[in-house]
């Protein structure tokens, strides 16, 4: 109904008759009417308060849930009032990628801070401006390690399946050989990483905390004496507390951005982080800011080492990536300046001793065990005396999202945002489901 | 401009979250013996740092946008409150199907009207972005030669005027690149074409309108003469956005497309992103698209994954809520919009390019749609004034640049793409201009080396920024 | 235009200084440096390396552009001018003293020009 057409039907005729045609079919002339379309099967356009109708009714047949104590790659984190505020500016949402980096000074500045704070975050010396998400940045890393003589991925099956399905994706296109490091009590077993750690290996991915929420022993050194990379994917909540990945010998940190301050969204829009040491820097797929400054001196952020991009490399790029997840990215630096250091850590503390406290308590319900050994971060896995399917059934006619079904029991996550009441409350559903 | 760093000040926090409810309790695990220095400041640094920084920062609101192959359209504001419905931000990606019954309808529905406008059987909003739309794409394109043991198919032919993104795309799936020349209407060179596919040739990635603005009328031959040597055709929509409901890609003889939702679909493009890049094919690829497929199903919906699947490219189903906006737009055009939004953007172009081509030299101007190439190669040699010049002189007026230096196939080029959503005063206004700086250029060609003037900076010092990368801020040592 | 009279030079703009029969230092030309404006990065293959006469053996990039350098001579890489990894100018400040590549072990070479045969192909380039 309403095109967005700005210029009036008198507007177009003269507009037409400057152009020296007499209708406006005339400018598509050159295509063949062999391949016109006649009139395609689509509905009648809408005006706004029937599209408005239309997809408020879409909206309400799903179901949001009051509690939500599932996560397994996506988290729910409260998200501060500011965060929204700063994102929805017109200026930042309409605008395309700072090329014209003259009028692009507040965005480049915007990717400059966030690069800084991913840096801050992981550790490591050099971040780009965001990929597509974590499976995408895991992927994309484990590209930036092979070389002529090493080519072979291992990946841990620790690993969100999702991000290992993504990883085995990338290799299909490349025709590169990936293989899964089997666990032992839902770890990655250190015994099998070292026997797989062959001279054509090029890197070992693995998720921090694993998708079970178990944190894991790290072994760089093993790594790095085979001649291969570590890549570590990890929690960016989980950094306002646990050791960075610079700390724990990560030559590459990646992760899935969506918990600073992106809701749930069924999937997405979410952001992929990718940050690396120097010595990787060239290596580093995406758009990346740099600081410089103008004829006249004054500071000045540009798009830089574009000579790596496909737009001027082509075919002999190592990623083909040209639209990122910009604004997510400023999401993701607008909730980092609001939590500040301070509130980070509260935020990942309050998960852990939140998660800590939901697995004491569903393990006080008779046949609820924790599958694997602590520690782990705001997710763990537990065995229960009955179907998950019963537990999680009774849970949603509740209003309350329980955890993920795995391995015949179930991954519970815990953030800030589940206060003690929701908590007890789904503790005495599930007892009761147990129990009886 | 200071950066937030430089407003932390120690101590200084925002109060968000409730004292925690359950005793504290940390993992036993190796701690960070650092906190991140992240800044430290109050609500109202943050919301005067964003303001300031928005203020140097230049959207489709704030002005022309011609930005020849990005399709700088307006974004409807009712496609922004449609996607921050809680009913759809607040699911979670793994709740079970039975709640999920309205985001899945969102999924087949935008599926149905996109494959319509397409002319394809099916399609997945899995890909982020067009470049991942190509690469699923390719691999599509490389599971079926594999599931038919089709071994020695290698290599991908791409006109030499494509998109970086798709030669870089082939070779990340596997395939060696071709570069097809084009011929001197810019369109592909049939005998070039010709004598490169062959029993070798996995496909041909193709835009079309191709990137200097021409529908290549030998549209049907070139996909014939592709599907005879057994290879496929891979359709760019970058540029779909010239002829949506007016011909279609299935039409056209092509296997699978990509599209650029943030393009043509009127989704903002985020300072960069997200945008969705949903890819499709006709029928006898779609078992092997990526990820879950939502379908209809005994009247509800459902996620299947076909087993003959590429697998997946990312996480979950894709940039959901940009799909979203894409639907909500789609539904306000319909039928009769869509090919009313080709038309006017056809109808933009060539009117701008009438009020220009008296004095610019345009590469290929007989036939243009929805974009044009200026080439300033004759102004370079008569007064030094590049496309570079031209284009930062237009930061003073307030419109953003074309394209520079893309297609490489013309020399000094600005390559501009009005879009529909301009109206005729806008045009005039930026003919104005253009002429006004080539006056300008004629007269003093130095000033022009030095726009812009009026920025809050001036031309930074790129090649400094490359040779000594500062890619995060360094903190003061006292800090 | 810079053309030292006792280096060698291929028509792809890269000169060869031979140091013996079988080893050579490589590097671009002043005109080529000049063409490409000014370089931010320069990529260098690996010692041990095979290079070979007339096929790409590097890149060197400038702000906006990647241009392929081809090598004149079949041989074996045997040192890489790591100095041009900091500081990629070098080869706009000297293009002769800033070699990329050491090849030794050189079994063929390309039909190579000498300065003044060069110096008068680049004219002819100019146009």
């Amino acid at each position: 109904m309403g095109g967005y057409i700005p210029s009036s039907p008198d507007e177009r005729g003269g507009m037409l008759q400057a152009v020296g045609v007499s209708s406006v079919e005339a400018l598509f002339s050159q295509i063949p009417a062999a391949v016109r379309a006649g009139t395609l099967d689509l509905p009648e356009g809408l005006s706004e308060l029937e599209v408005r109708r239309r997809l408020e009714a879409l909206a309400a047949k799903n179901q949001v849930f009051r509690s939500v104590f599932r996560g397994a790659g996506a988290y729910r984190h409260y998200i501060p009032a500011i965060v929204r505020g700063v994102t929805a500016k017109e200026e930042f949402l309409t605008a395309y990628t700072p090329y014209q980096a003259e009028i692009s000074q507040g965005i480049l500045q915007s990717i400059f801070e966030y690069q800084t704070m991913i840096c801050e975050l992981t550790g490591m010396d050099v971040s780009n401006a965001s990929v597509y998400d974590g499976a995408s940045a895991a992927a994309e890393a484990a590209a930036m390690c092979r070389d002529r003589k090493r080519q072979r991925i291992l990946i841990s099956a620790a690993v969100h399946p999702q991000v290992i399905e993504t990883v085995q994706t990338y290799a299909f296109g490349a025709g590169v050989p990936v293989e899964q490091i089997p666990l032992r009590d839902g770890r990655t077993d250190p015994d099998a990483l070292r026997a797989a750690l062959a001279p054509d290996v090029c890197c070992v991915l693995q998720q921090q905390p694993n998708f079970f929420g178990l944190i894991e022993e790290v072994r760089a050194e093993a790594v790095h004496a085979a001649g291969a990379k570590l890549i570590l994917s990890v929690n960016p909540i989980s950094l306002g507390l646990l050791e960075t990945p610079a700390g724990q010998g990560a030559d590459i940190a990646v992760g899935e951005g969506q918990p600073l301050g992106m809701p749930l969204a069924f999937g997405g829009p979410y952001l992929g982080f990718m940050a690396c040491t120097k010595a990787l820097m060239r290596r580093l797929p995406g758009r990346i800011v740099g600081e410089t400054a103008d004829a006249r001196g004054n500071r000045a952020f540009v798009l830089t080492l574009q000579a790596r991009e496909q737009h001027i490399r082509r075919e002999k790029a190592s990623s083909n990536i040209c639209s990122n997840q910009a604004l997510c990215a400023l999401t993701a630096a607008a909730y980092l300046s609001a939590m500040g250091p301070g509130g980070l850590r509260e935020a990942a503390e309050q998960c852990a001793a939140k998660a800590q406290y939901a697995a004491g308590r569903l393990c006080e319900i008779k046949g609820v065990s924790l599958a694997y050994a602590p520690p782990f971060f705001h997710e763990f896995v537990t065995r229960l005396p009955v179907t998950p399917d019963a537990v999680l059934a009774a849970l949603e006619a509740e209003g309350i999202l329980g955890g993920l079904p795995v391995d015949g029991g179930i991954l519970w996550c815990v953030t800030e945002l589940c206060s003690k009441a929701q908590i007890d409350e789904m503790v005495g559903v599930v007892r009761e489901v147990c129990e009886t | 401009m200071k950066l937030i760093f430089e407003r932390s000040r120690p101590g200084v926090r925002c109060g968000l979250l409730p004292p925690c409810d359950v005793p504290k309790a940390l993992p036993a695990a190796p701690l960070r013996s650092c906190p991140p220095r992240l800044p430290e400041v109050a609500e109202i640094d943050i919301s005067r740092h964003y303001t300031a920084l928005a203020k140097e920062a230049h959207g489709v609101n704030d002005g022309f946008y011609p930005l020849g192959s990005c399709t700088m359209k307006y974004n409807p504001r009712i496609n922004e409150e449609m996607a921050a419905l809680p009913g759809f931000t607040g699911l979670h990606p793994l709740q079970p199907v039975e709640t999920i019954q309205g985001a899945l309808e969102v999924l087949c529905m935008a599926e149905r009207l996109l494959c319509e406008i397409t002319g394809m059987d099916a399609m997945s909003f899995q890909p982020a972005a067009g470049a991942q739309g190509e690469f699923a794409g390719l691999l599509l394109i490389k599971a079926y030669h594999a599931s038919r043991q089709d071994t020695v198919r290698k290599k991908i032919l791409v006109p030499d005027a494509a998109h970086g993104t798709n030669p870089a795309s082939a070779a990340m799936a596997g395939y060696d690149v071709v570069s097809i020349p084009s011929n001197e209407r810019g369109c592909v060179d049939l005998d070039a074409l010709r004598a490169a596919a062959g029993p070798d040739t996995a496909g041909l990635m193709l835009t079309n309108p191709n990137t200097v603005g021409l529908f290549d009328e030998n549209i049907l031959e070139i996909t014939n003469i592709i599907h005879d040597a057994g290879g496929l055709c891979y359709y760019d929509g970058a540029n779909l956005n010239a002829v949506m409901g007016i011909v279609r890609p299935g039409d056209m003889g092509f296997d699978v497309v990509h599209l650029n939702l943030h393009k043509t679909f009127s989704t903002p493009h985020g300072c960069g992103g997200p945008g969705a890049g949903p890819v499709g094919c006709r029928q006898f690829l779609a078992p092997f698209l990526p990820g879950e497929q939502a379908v209809e199903q005994g009247g509800g919906f459902t996620l299947e994954q076909s087993t003959a699947s590429i697998g997946r490219v990312k996480l979950f189903y894709g940039n959901f809520l940009v799909v979203v906006r894409a639907l909500s737009y789609l539904l306000s055009l319909g039928r009769e919009g869509i090919p009313e939004a080709a038309q006017n953007a056809v109808l933009n172009a060539n009117y701008l390019m009438t009020l220009l081509q008296d004095r610019f030299d345009i590469a290929f101007s007989k036939g243009v749609m929805h974009e044009f190439v200026i080439t300033l190669e004759h102004e370079k040699k008569r007064t030094g004034v590049t496309a570079m010049d031209i284009a930062k002189a237009m930061l003073d007026y307030g419109i953003h640049p074309p394209t520079m230096y893309f297609p490489l196939i013309v020399h000094e080029a600005l390559m501009v793409e009005p879009t529909e959503t301009e109206g005729r005063a806008a045009l005039d206004e930026a003919a104005r201009i253009l002429h006004e700086i080539l006056d300008r250029a004629q007269s003093d060609p130095a000033a022009l080396h030095s726009a812009p003037q009026t920025t809050c900076v001036g031309r930074p010092d790129e090649v400094g920024a490359a040779r000594t990368p500062r890619l995060r801020y360094s903190f003061p040592a006292a800090q | 235009m810079n053309t030292p009279k006792e280096l060698k030079y291929a028509k792809s703009h890269e000169w060869v200084r031979f140091l013996d029969d079988s080893t050579a230092l490589i590097g671009v030309t002043d005109y080529a440096q000049d063409a490409l404006g000014d370089l931010v990065f320069i990529n260098l293959p690996e010692v041990g390396d095979m290079v070979v006469s007339g096929e790409v053996f590097t890149d060197v990039e400038s702000v906006k552009a990647v241009s392929d350098v081809y090598c004149p001579v079949t041989g074996q890489v045997a040192e890489v001018n790591e100095e041009l990894l900091d500081n990629p100018a070098l080869i706009n400040e000297d293009p002769y003293g800033a070699w990329l590549i050491k090849v030794t072990g050189i079994t063929d070479t390309e039909e190579l020009l000498d300065a003044d045969a060069y110096e008068k192909r680049c004219a002819e380039e100019e146009g």
